[in-house]
């Protein structure tokens, strides 16, 4: 229970911050709507829906890219993550809790961007919602802890894409699957798999990328 | 209460040995990052109710030293043990470890949850007080001046009642007035706390120092 109460308590603290200093959630809706009205315009009139499928799941994962080059910039402008890593809860709450409020501003952008996308491009369907939610949740696991090693680094702006995008492309791969085939199940349940195995790595090995 | 062992192979199994009632004993301790040695050969002992005054010109490691001490770091070589858990050691680096746009207030209610602070709004209160924040205590952070800054930084170290204070440089930024309280709760606080302190000002404390460590 003090485990959830301290995940809670972080995971608020970063929801106080966006609402205050508002330079995360702004910026990722901004990108992704700018990024479909690009794609609406640069695709030829005919392209098949697989394409337009396809930049949406470019436009999330660059998306959840911007939102987490600025995750953990709270933490290292003022060293609070000593702080935090010095606390006596367990060290995968910061992580847990980091990921709870990562996970919240990209469905909250792409709450704003599926309207968007319906809009120029055509439908979306059940399982397409399904893998969105699914990808959402690996994309926090594994961004949130290579945000916290790339946070460490001198040259975490280039850290960041060269560590993520590699481990997001079975990501992409079970998103576009889901939303384009007949049987979305298979890629669902790959989507769910992906999640449990990476979180629980994430979740265990946080506390060695905190520590010196 | 376990006592950690940091050494070169990092945080090992609860450790059987009685170093009669020290906090810290250090011996021969390295620390490199990369090619780069910050610190060599470091030991000494701090005892429960201890008190050790670092000193050194910059770059002679004292800030490694006391991340060391406060478990952020690991040792590359030699061994530092650590009997205060994590949970019971206050840090205060040079910066705040403070979020700017939370106020002093929320700011120190997140720490007191996460550090288990009992009757955490009374003890918040209090501090608040006794540093002279209280008037300022819905203010964020970011509008703080640097010594406010240090002020809600002692705060927040002070706020778990921590068994061993690592202080760095912890006069900075304070005026006279800061540094009177500073050197009030000190001085309170020596009996049942350990202290490791750096400082490129060590008449201001030699007072309160048991021990010496002077890094080159």
């Amino acid at each position: 229970m003090m485990y959830l109460a301290d995940v809670g308590a972080l995971a608020r603290k970063d929801l106080r911050l966006e609402l205050r200093a508002r330079d995360t959630l702004p910026a990722m809706l901004l990108f992704v709507l700018s990024t479909l009205v690009v794609f609406h315009f640069v695709l030829p009139g005919d392209s098949s829906e697989l394409a337009a499928k396809g930049l949406l799941w470019v436009a999330i994962v660059f998306t959840a890219l911007l939102g987490l080059s600025r995750a953990f910039a709270a933490e290292r402008e003022q060293g609070v993550i000593d702080g935090l890593v010095l606390a006596p809860s367990d060290r995968s709450a910061i992580w847990l809790g980091k990921a709870l409020s990562v996970l919240a501003f990209l469905a909250l952008a792409e709450v704003v961007a599926l309207p968007a996308f319906a809009l120029f491009f055509g439908g979306i369907g059940g399982p397409m919602i399904a893998g969105i939610v699914l990808a959402d949740i690996g994309i926090a696991s594994v961004g949130t802890l290579l945000a916290a090693m790339a946070a460490a680094s001198r040259a975490r702006e280039l850290l960041l894409p060269l560590l993520f995008l590699p481990l997001a492309i079975p990501i992409i791969v079970g998103g576009v699957g889901a939303s384009v085939t007949s049987d979305p199940a298979r890629y669902l349940g790959f989507l769910g798999l992906y999640d449990a195995l990476f979180a629980i790595i994430c979740w265990a090995s946080f506390e060695y990328v905190v520590t010196e | 209460m376990g006592r950690r062992r940091r050494s070169c192979t990092g945080y090992g199994p609860l450790v059987l040995r009685d170093y009669s009632g020290m906090v810290i004993r250090a011996r021969g301790v390295e620390k490199r990052y990369g090619d780069k040695r910050v610190l060599r050969g470091v030991g000494f002992d701090l005892a429960r109710d201890g008190f050790l005054l670092v000193t050194g010109p910059n770059g002679s490691g004292k800030t490694t030293l006391l991340r060391l001490c406060a478990g952020l770091a690991i040792p590359t070589a030699g061994e530092l043990d650590v009997t205060p858990e994590r949970g019971r050691i206050g840090y205060l680096a040079h910066e705040s470890l403070v979020y700017r746009e939370l106020t002093a207030l929320e700011n120190l209610d997140l720490y007191g949850r996460l550090y288990r602070v009992a009757e955490r709004r009374e003890r918040i209160g209090m501090l608040l007080e006794r540093f002279g924040l209280w008037d300022a205590r819905h203010e964020r952070a970011d509008s703080y001046s640097r010594g406010m800054l240090q002020r809600l930084a002692l705060c927040r170290a002070l706020l778990h009642d921590p068994e061993l204070l690592v202080l760095d440089e912890p006069y900075s930024g304070l005026d006279e007035e800061g540094a009177l309280l500073l050197d009030r709760e000190l001085d309170e606080r020596r009996p049942s706390s350990a202290f490791v302190v750096a400082t490129h000002d060590p008449a201001r404390i030699e007072l309160f120092a048991t021990s010496k460590l002077a890094l080159a």
